[in-house]
Formats: structure tokens, sequence, C-alpha cells
């Protein structure tokens, strides 16, 4: 291995090797404010370990992994929500009792396994990532002990995540069986060029790995535990395994099957059609009936993954790969920060309640004149949600319209139409609860310093690129365009 | 430069309005009000300006100003703001209407009075923008903003039935809006495919040789945007629950001025970027302005809420105003625009007086009113006044936008001329009978009732002003307007058959 492959996976090393450090200084002076601390160094360090990497991509390290514009745009994203969510939970875990540090060892195993999922390109390497993210994730889910809600949530997420990695694992031996190779790259003469008996053992290989990785990103019809995951587990935890979780799983599958060509395959675009529409209605729709925040969000997240299959599938088509691309990583940008500001916000105002978060719409009531401030945050998430101007989600929304209509994608674009349109009533409602007069007697809110900076910062992001979205633009160019 | 000012001091007079609140309850609606003047004196000016000729198709066009800033190069997208006599009706509309709903709410806010006037003024700089915007990425932008801060107004400060009331206006206007962006979409890179390059730009779109196949599409998705917003029979239901449900000051704003960006974009867009597609469905489209007139009638007179009735009654005129568009005559469009103007002055005068009877008998059923002559004689003038202008008393600026409407529609199709001329007779039934309910008749209770005050008479006065000079003088506007509707026509001139006798 040369310098300069050392020096392109320095960051995750530097991370694995912080989480070495980190378990000793629990081990020997536990003291949340420490392990907090040590955690967000460590983020950023990662982080700024990216920077020499730029210089060399792309650069190949093993036939495992690979470094370029892609990889380190998403990483980026990663660290950020990671060390949004590390503060968030701060805040939500510091007045829980005593051991509450090993929840941000966690986090940090689950963002190294998401930092590798990002820039593998080889199933081992996709394997160990997720792996290594599942696994850490199911703890956090469970980590508050608070009742059978938690419980529920966790050994949901636990049992359905272990069966769609079994698919996962199946369909990637049967590509293995037709093409004697793991890594995506050199499946590509494959992939366009099979017939006969090939042809079917590449479209049912591809066909459960999309089943495990739908299960992963919560697409109809394999979404039935996004709700309780999310209403079960702590308010920091459902907002990264909205964000980050999804993020990288997102990420490695594009690369996945961009690279490999698979997408091209006629049987698999028609199936991520109809998955793609039915996770935009049924995420839609199921969210109208919902009073608990919670729940509202996790459906909208199933709805919000579904536009991104529109760009996944544009991606496919003739002539919208790069526009796509670019789209989806636009889309995904605006999603992390939004979903970050939803959560933080739930987070906040479930600091005085130890027992459930504050879920049911009611806690909201009135919010508008007893913190007006964390109204109007909550109120911009909301809007970027529904895809509104002057916040990041629209610019989303126009680039999902964009990659649509440059490759035709009518139907689904008018999908997008009817989800986004039933979607502003359930994000209305919760706008309009927030708006009501209230008596006072209401329980007051806090708003802690941690948690207020990382909501100011996330919501002047929802402004500022909702207003001036082109630094990001001309970034997701530089890096990820770059190397498609 | 001018433009960008006029629309940042309103978002900006929004925030300090609201901050001052806590200071003083009652300092929001004063900064409200040096807010409005404010941008009413930057708009004086742009009166005086020389225009510019700018090529526009294959036409040439006069702009007065023209401003243009990259604002998302990777598509083209600039901050593209132009101003003609048009749009600089429209915006002093805007202006002079915030005025008015400013002053009618004047005393009825009690509930978080700076939360209130900041929507207010963010409402006036959407929709300023929203007649300015040439970009037409930065035109959705304007025309989506514009909603959220009259959401609020409706679902905070609305009355009994906001909740049903401010989603649908809200739903709507946003689906259709949402047509629209797919339209923009698709035209901008149907454009792309022929000249190589993004752009958003106006002038740019406009005169494309488009398939007709697509151009019919694309001008579908634009047309249901501003169709929902006109609002045009079928698409009119959310109008009367708005305007009923909304606060006085929203109300006014409403059917003053957002419902006339809807007839802007009509003419503005919709038939300038499409010409033959808009020329295919100009008859459907009339008939759909026809059926708006009397079935808006009609159900005006069905109604016991005042505000419904009025709200009702905005159907049937601003179905004039697409028949109008539709008819694309010299005369039928002047009509349009006058009847713009006018509809905007006489509807926000009445809501204002349906606001002002909510606010002392603390209901709007017609039938529980009558003889409020006697308790308030002030008022009853000024309602009578208005209440003839809406059905169209001749010398007034509402006949002169309905009858230059019809007369030049004669030309084009006569039955839907004849239809239309139904409506003004029973505009005529619905508007005295209204009247009569309220302000005629015996007493039914004895009421001790404050006649309107020096405020109110006195922004009454300006827009009764207003009307009458529309209405035996309008030449003036149509000098202002005509440059601008004469660079409409020529760029629709390649389809004659449809273009009548210009000049």
């Amino acid at each position: 291995m040369s310098n300069q492959q050392l020096i392109a996976i320095l960051p995750h090393i530097l991370l694995s090797g912080v989480i070495l450090v980190q378990m000793m200084v629990i081990a020997f002076a536990r003291n949340l404010r420490t392990t907090v601390a040590v955690s967000i160094i460590a983020l950023i360090a990662t982080g700024l370990a990216f920077i020499p990497v730029y210089s060399l991509i792309p650069i190949r390290v093993t036939p495992l992994i690979i470094l370029d514009g892609y990889a380190i745009f998403y990483s980026g994203l990663i660290l950020m929500s990671a060390i949004a969510v590390t503060l968030m939970a701060y805040d939500y875990f510091k007045d829980r009792g005593e051991h509450q540090d090993e929840l941000f060892l966690l986090l940090l195993l689950a963002t190294l396994g998401a930092l590798i999922l990002v820039c593998s390109t080889h199933f081992a390497s996709f394997i160990l990532g997720l792996e290594l993210m599942g696994v850490s994730i199911y703890t956090m889910i469970s980590y508050p002990q608070r009742g059978l809600l938690t419980l529920e949530a966790a050994l949901k997420y636990l049992i359905l995540s272990g069966v769609s990695s079994t698919f996962l694992l199946f369909g990637a031996a049967l590509i293995y069986a037709i093409s004697g190779n793991l890594e995506f790259s050199k499946l590509a003469p494959v992939a366009l060029a099979t017939h006969g008996t090939g042809e079917i053992y590449l479209t049912a290989g591809s066909a459960l790995i999309f089943a495990g990785i739908m299960f992963k990103l919560s697409l109809t019809p394999f979404h039935m535990w996004t709700p309780d995951v999310y209403e079960g587990a702590p308010a920091p935890v459902t907002a990264f395994v909205a964000t980050v979780s999804k993020g990288a799983i997102f990420a490695i599958t594009l690369r996945l099957f961009s690279s490999s060509n698979l997408i091209e395959v006629p049987a698999i675009l028609t199936g991520l059609s109809v998955v793609a529409i039915l996770s935009m209605l049924v995420g839609n729709l199921l969210a109208l009936r919902q009073d608990n925040v919670k729940r509202i969000l996790a459906y909208s997240s199933i709805a919000h993954l579904g536009y991104l299959m529109v760009a996944f599938i544009a991606a496919g088509m003739i002539g919208g790969k790069v526009l796509a691309i670019e789209a989806s990583s636009y889309f995904l940008f605006a999603y992390f920060i939004t979903t970050l500001g939803a959560f933080g916000v739930v987070t906040i105002m479930s600091l005085g309640n130890h027992e459930v978060d504050a879920g049911d719409i009611s806690n909201y009531e009135g919010l508008f004149w007893r913190r007006p401030v964390l109204a109007i945050m909550f109120t911009l998430t909301l809007l970027s949600l529904a895809g509104i101007p002057l916040t990041v989600g629209f610019i989303g929304k126009f680039y999902i319209f964009t990659a649509g209509v440059t490759t035709m994608l009518w139907l689904l674009l008018a999908v997008v139409i009817i989800g986004s349109g039933i979607g502003l009533f359930y994000y209305l409602r919760i706008i309009f609860a927030m708006t009501k007069k209230i008596e006072s007697g209401a329980p007051e809110i806090k708003i802690p310093i941690a948690g207020g900076w990382v909501m100011g910062t996330i919501t002047l992001a929802i402004l500022f690129f909702g207003i001036y979205p082109t630094p990001i633009i001309n970034l997701i160019n530089a890096l990820v365009l770059s190397t498609t | 430069m001018q433009l960008i000012a006029i629309i940042s001091v309103l978002i900006i007079g929004g925030f300090a309005a609201w901050l001052s609140e806590a200071l003083n309850r009652n300092w929001p609606k004063w900064v409200s009000l040096s807010t409005i003047l404010l941008s009413a004196l930057l708009v004086v000016p742009l009166f005086s300006l020389e225009p510019v000729t700018m090529q526009l198709g294959n036409a040439t066009s006069q702009w007065l100003l023209v401003y243009e800033a990259p604002w998302i190069p990777r598509f083209g997208i600039s901050f593209l703001f132009a101003l003609d006599g048009l749009s600089l009706l429209m915006v002093s509309l805007t202006i002079f209407l915030g005025l008015v709903a400013l002053a009618s709410s004047w005393n009825e806010i009690e509930h978080q009075p700076g939360f209130f006037q900041f929507n207010l003024m963010w409402t006036l700089a959407g929709v300023t923008g929203v007649f300015v915007s040439l970009d037409l990425f930065l035109f959705f932008f304007f025309w989506e903003v514009m909603l959220i801060p009259m959401y609020f107004l409706i679902a905070i400060w609305g009355h009994e039935n906001k909740a049903y009331a401010s989603m649908k206006f809200f739903l709507f206007t946003q689906i259709s809006g949402m047509f629209m962006l797919l339209s923009i979409l698709a035209l901008v890179f149907t454009a792309k495919s022929m000249t190589g390059s993004f752009t958003f730009s106006y002038f740019d779109l406009v005169g494309l040789d488009l398939d007709a196949d697509i151009a019919w599409w694309l001008m579908l998705g634009f047309f249901i945007a501003f169709l929902v917003k006109l609002p045009g029979f079928p698409f009119h239901t959310w109008l009367p629950d708005a305007h009923t449900q909304a606060p006085t000051a929203a109300s006014v704003l409403l059917a003053g001025i957002l419902l006339k960006t809807g007839a802007y974009g009509l003419l503005r867009f919709t038939v300038p970027l499409f010409p033959q597609a808009a020329m295919e469905i100009a008859e459907t489209a009339m008939l759909l302005g026809a059926i708006g007139v009397v079935y808006g009638a009609v159900m005006a007179f069905a109604q016991d809420d005042f505000k419904r009735l009025i709200a009702y009654s905005s159907v049937s005129h601003m179905g004039f105003v697409l028949i109008g568009i539709f008819a694309w005559r010299e005369l039928t469009l002047q009509g349009s625009v006058l009847q713009m103007v006018a509809h905007g002055l006489s509807t926000a005068a009445l809501f204002m007086i349906a606001g002002a009877l909510q606010q002392r008998l603390h209901t709007r059923d017609l039938s529980e009113m009558g003889g409020l002559w006697k308790d308030m004689p002030r008022m009853g003038a000024i309602t009578l006044f208005f209440i003839v202008a809406s059905l169209g008393m001749p010398g007034l600026g509402n006949f002169v936008g309905e009858f230059l409407v019809l007369l030049g529609t004669f030309q084009v199709n006569v039955p839907i001329t004849i239809f239309a001329s139904l409506g003004l007779i029973v505009a005529a039934i619905y508007s005295l009978v209204a009247m009569q309910r309220a302000f005629q008749g015996p007493t039914t209770a004895e009421r001790n009732l404050k006649d309107f005050d020096a405020r109110e008479v006195g922004i009454m006065v300006l827009m009764m002003l207003g009307l009458v000079y529309l209405g035996i003088h309008p030449q003036p506007v149509f000098d202002m307007v005509d440059p601008a509707l004469n660079s409409l026509y020529l760029l629709t001139e390649p389809t004659h058959a449809w273009v009548g006798a210009l000049r």
C-alpha cells in the first residue's frame, strides 16, 4: 500500500483509532462531557483528514474502497449530521441518569460504518460497512431502556434489518454465481451482455439486493418498521437513522447500480418505478391519519425516499445519469438538513419528559406564542419538507423535477405532485397546531445551549441554501460530477 | 434596482414590525404604515421613467426598467426584474391596497399584532415580486412565497372555520402551482434542446417555435395554475371559503391583488409563451369565463353571508377578465386590465365594509341585519356607492371594464357575449338585494352602532375617487398599459386568425 493510499484512508483510520481511545476514556474517566468532547473532536478531525485526500482523488485503495469526489461529498454530509446528532444527543441524555457514555461510542462506530459504505466499490466492503452501522444502530435505538415502545422499536429494527441483510447477501451470491465477481465496476459488462439463464440470475440477484436495500431505505412495500422505530427510538437516534443511515445506503446503492449498469436492466427500472410510486402514495396517505409528529415524520420520510427514487430512476434512463446524480445529491443534502432540523425540534421539545418523546401533536399547540423562535424553526423545516420556496427543500424538489423532466418520467412526476399535495396537508396540520391560541399553564420549554446552536445553524442553512443554492451546486459539480 | 428596493423595504419592514411588538404593542401598525408609505415613495418616481426598447421574441417591446443579476448560473436562473406599464399599474394597485388593508385592520387585531403585520408586509412583497419578475423561476418563487404569509393570516386571525379555509386555499394554489413548475421546467428543457443552453428568462423563452403537442400541454400547466388563482370556474371553490374566513385585511388583499396575479399570469405568460396553443383553448377559456360570470352571480344571489356574497361576486367579475384575455382584442385586453383595477378597488372596499359590519354586529349574516342606514348613514351611503359600482353603473370604473370586454368579445364570439351579459342583470339583482337586506327595511333590533370614523371615510373616499376617475376618464390607464399590451399583440402576430384588428 502506497503512502498516497494510506493518506486516502487516513480519515477512516483516524476515526477507528479515536473509537479505541474513546473506549479507554469511558473505561477510566467516565464523564459525559469528556466523552462528547472527544466525539466532536474526532468527527471534526476526521472531516479535516479528508482535505489532503481531495488532491488525490480519485484514488483506489485495494479493490474494496475508492476515494472519489462522490465519496468525499457524502462523507462530509455524514460527518456533519453525526456532529449535529452528537450535540442533540448530549442535550437529550445528559439529564437521564448515569451510563449514557456508550451511546456516543456507538454513534462513532455507526458513523465509521457509514463512511466505509459511501466509498466502497465491492460487495465485501458494502456488507462490512452496512453491518457495522446496523449493529450499532440496534443498540442506539434501545439505549434509553424505558419500556416497551423502545424495545419494540429495537427488536423490529433488529429482525427486519437482519432479514434484509440476508436478502442482500443472497442477491450478491447470485450475481457472483453468474459473473464470478464482487466488484461493482466489473459487473458492468456482464449486466449489459447477459442473455438467457444469465439474465435470470442477474435480475433475480439485483431484485434481491434491491429488496434488502428497500428495507433499509424504508421504501414501500418494505416500510412497515419505519413508524414504529421512529416513534420508539430516542429523537436524536431517530435523526441518525433517518439521515446518516439512509443517506449512506442510498449513496452506495446509486454507486452500485450506476457503476455496474444494473440500473439499465429494464425489468429493474420498471420495478423501481412501481416502488417509487407506491412509496410516494403510501407514505403520504398514511401520514394523514397520524397524530404523532414522529410518526408523521416517519411516513414523510418514506415519501421523501420515494421522491429520491425518481432521481434514481432518471439515472437509469438515457442521458439522465449526470443530472440525476446531481439531483439526488442536492436532494439528499436538503433532506439531511431538513430532517435534522425537524428531529432537533422534537429533541428540544422532549427534554422535559423522560418517559416518552414529545410525539403527540398536542405538545406543539400554541408553540408560536410559547417559544416563537423554536416555532419558526419548526415551521421552516416543515415548509422545507413540503418543498415550499425560501427553503432548501424547494431546491431539492426542483432538482427532482428537473431530473424527471429531462428523462420524461411524466407519470412519476405526476405522482410527485399528487404526493406533495397530500403532504402539504399534514405539514400544515402541524403548523396550524402551533398557531393555536393557548391558555397559560402549558409546560415551559427550555432551549439548551448545544441544541440551540445546532438548530440555529440548521435554520440558517435551510434559508440560505434555499435562497442561494449556488455554493452547494458548485460543490456537487466539482466533487460528485467530476468523478462519474 | 428600484424594484429590488421596493421588495426589500417590504420584507425588512415586515421584520421590523414584528420585532417592534416586543417594545410596544401599538408600534407594529405604525411600522407597517411607514413601510408602505416608503415603498409608495419608491413607486412614484417609476411613473416618470423613459422606456427602453428590448427585443422580445420576434417583436420589440417597451420596458421602463430591466435589471438582471445571476442567481443560479447552473440552470441559467437569474434575478431578472423588469417593469412595463402593466406591471407598474399592478404594483401601484398592490401598494395602494396594502394601505387599504392596513387601514381596515387598524383597530381590529388584538392577538399578536406584530406577526400579523409581518405577514401583511410579506404578502405585499410576494405579490410585488410576482408582478415584476420575468425569470420564470423567480416568478414561481414569488408565486409560492406569497402563499405562506396569506396562509398564516387566514389560519391565525381567521374566523370560526379558519383551519378548513386556510388549508383549502393553500392546497389549491400550491398543487396547481406544481403543475406550473412542471410546465416551466419542461419548457426550459425543450428550449435547451433547441438552443443548447439553460435559460429561464422570459425574453429568451418567448417566441420559441415549439412543437404543437408539447406547447399545448405546457400551456395547460400555466393555464390551470392561473385559472385556480383567478379563480375561474370550476376551480373557484377555494375562494368563497378563504374570503369568508379571512380577517378583513386578508380578504382585501386576496380579492384586491392576489386574484389579479392569476389574470396577470394569463396575460403575461400563458398567451405570449404559447400563442398557438392558447388560441386552441381560447373558446373553452372564454366559455369557462362566461360560466363563471353567470354562476358566480347566481351563487352570490343565494348567499346569506355578506362576505360570501362578495366572494361569489368576485368569481363573477373575474370571469369577465378571463373572457377578455382570451378574446385577445385590443378592446378586451384594455377592458380586462381596467376591470382588474376597478374590481380591486370596489371589492376591497366592500370587504372592508363587511369587516366593519362584522366588527360592530359580530355577524356576517344578512338576515340579522336590516335598517342599518338609520344607525350608520355614512356607512350606508358609502356601501351604496360601491354596490352600484360593482354592479356596473356607467360612469364608474367597473362599467368601463366590463363594457369594453363585452364590446370586444362581440366581434369574436356572439353567443358567449350574450351569455356573459346575463351576468350583469343578475349582478344588479344580488347587489341591490344585499343593499336592501343590510341597510334598508325595518330595524330588527335596538342597536347602538358607531358609524364610520374619519380614518375609514378617508380611505373609502380615496377608493371612490379612484373608481369615478376610472369611469369617467380611463384614458391615462390605457396610455400606461398600451405599450405593454401592444408588444403582447405583436408577439402573437403569427397567429393572425386570432388576433383582431390592431388599432
